[in-house]
């Protein structure tokens, strides 16, 4: 129990930063696409410029965890067909609900209550994908 | 607590983005908000329907708890942290929206278009939202991970399959702005 206190205290400091920083914002994600604004490209640089360099911190020290485990972060199966498909359904369906999972639930908390017709609609795109799995190209 | 209440900018909301995902690789977990999509259509049942729903759950509530907070995060941000909080997006980006009937651009934090009260009543754009979901869910599944897990945590751990995947948003981000909004708005 004590442990799901810190998981939702992390999420609580995450839902905030999303929503303050503007990541949860529909208009700076269509502005993102626009190439109109250094905005939402420098949320995203500058969160991955310091996470190559603390991930490549962490691996090289192999650092611990709270529970003393060398942290270890696993690898991503070898594809091209499954990241460039899926990553391209997926930007197709961010540009337009203006929201990616993180931020879907971070407007919910903030009152707009039809993100909950989106994530309805990604709960069931979830089950399709599960049911068409095994013919689709991997 | 003035620059609290006031917009972040990309260098203190960025950096703090990387906080969240080091803080959950110290805790033993990592960054990745979608599989919580998976994990709630097994909760729902969808094990009944196909085995890739058949996994230990429970094992992945943690990453509930997340999602909880981030619900949390979103009440307190608008309602404690800001003052009618509206994102000051490019003179030229309002225009544009302006002329795709997004009256709203410049005067909100999301589009009253889409996200306000009448959204309920109006079928198109129900049917968008739940297509646009439906988009997120099937391709964040399919390509093993959204922004936070490939963009952000995967990148990070400089995955090549993670800027395959990025690629992949932004090509499908670009076809949806500049190819279908003139068709959809």
């Amino acid at each position: 129990m004590r442990k799901n206190i810190i998981y939702l205290l992390v999420g609580i400091f995450f839902g905030i930063v999303m929503y303050k920083s503007e990541a949860a914002s529909w208009f700076r994600i269509f502005e993102m696409f626009q190439f109109q604004s250094f905005h939402m490209y420098g949320v995203i640089g500058s969160a991955l410029i310091l996470g190559i360099l603390g991930t490549q911190y962490i691996k090289r020290k192999q650092m611990k965890d709270v529970a003393g485990n060398t942290i270890k972060i696993a690898d991503k199966e070898k594809s091209i067909s499954r990241y460039l498909f899926g990553g391209i359904i997926f930007g197709l369906g961010w540009a337009l609900a203006g929201a990616c999972p993180g931020p879907m639930f971070v407007l919910l908390g903030a009152g707009y209550l039809p993100i909950l017709v989106v994530i309805l609609g990604a709960l069931l795109g979830t089950w399709l994908y599960g049911l068409l799995k095994d013919k689709l190209p991997h | 607590m003035e620059w609290i209440l006031a917009p972040w900018p990309w260098y203190v909301g960025g950096p703090l983005i990387a906080l969240t995902m080091f803080t959950l690789l110290y805790v033993g977990k990592s960054f990745g908000v979608s599989s919580n999509f998976r994990t709630m259509c097994s909760i729902c049942g969808a094990g009944k329907t196909c085995d890739f729903f058949c996994f230990d759950w429970k094992s992945q509530s943690w990453n509930l708890w997340v999602l909880l907070g981030a619900v949390i995060g979103g009440y307190i941000a608008s309602h404690y942290l800001a003052v009618q909080q509206v994102p000051e997006i490019n003179l030229d980006t309002v225009a544009t929206l302006q002329r795709h009937g997004f009256e709203s651009a410049g005067q909100a934090y999301a589009p009253t278009e889409l996200y306000g009260d009448g959204a309920f009543s109006d079928v198109k754009t129900v049917l968008l939202l739940l297509g646009g979901g439906m988009l997120i869910g099937f391709g964040s599944r399919y390509a093993g991970g959204c922004t936070s897990g490939h963009a952000i945590s995967g990148l990070s751990n400089l995955q090549l399959p993670s800027l395959l995947a990025t690629i992949g948003f932004f090509i499908g981000g670009l076809l949806m702005v500049h190819l279908i909004f003139p068709l959809l708005f």
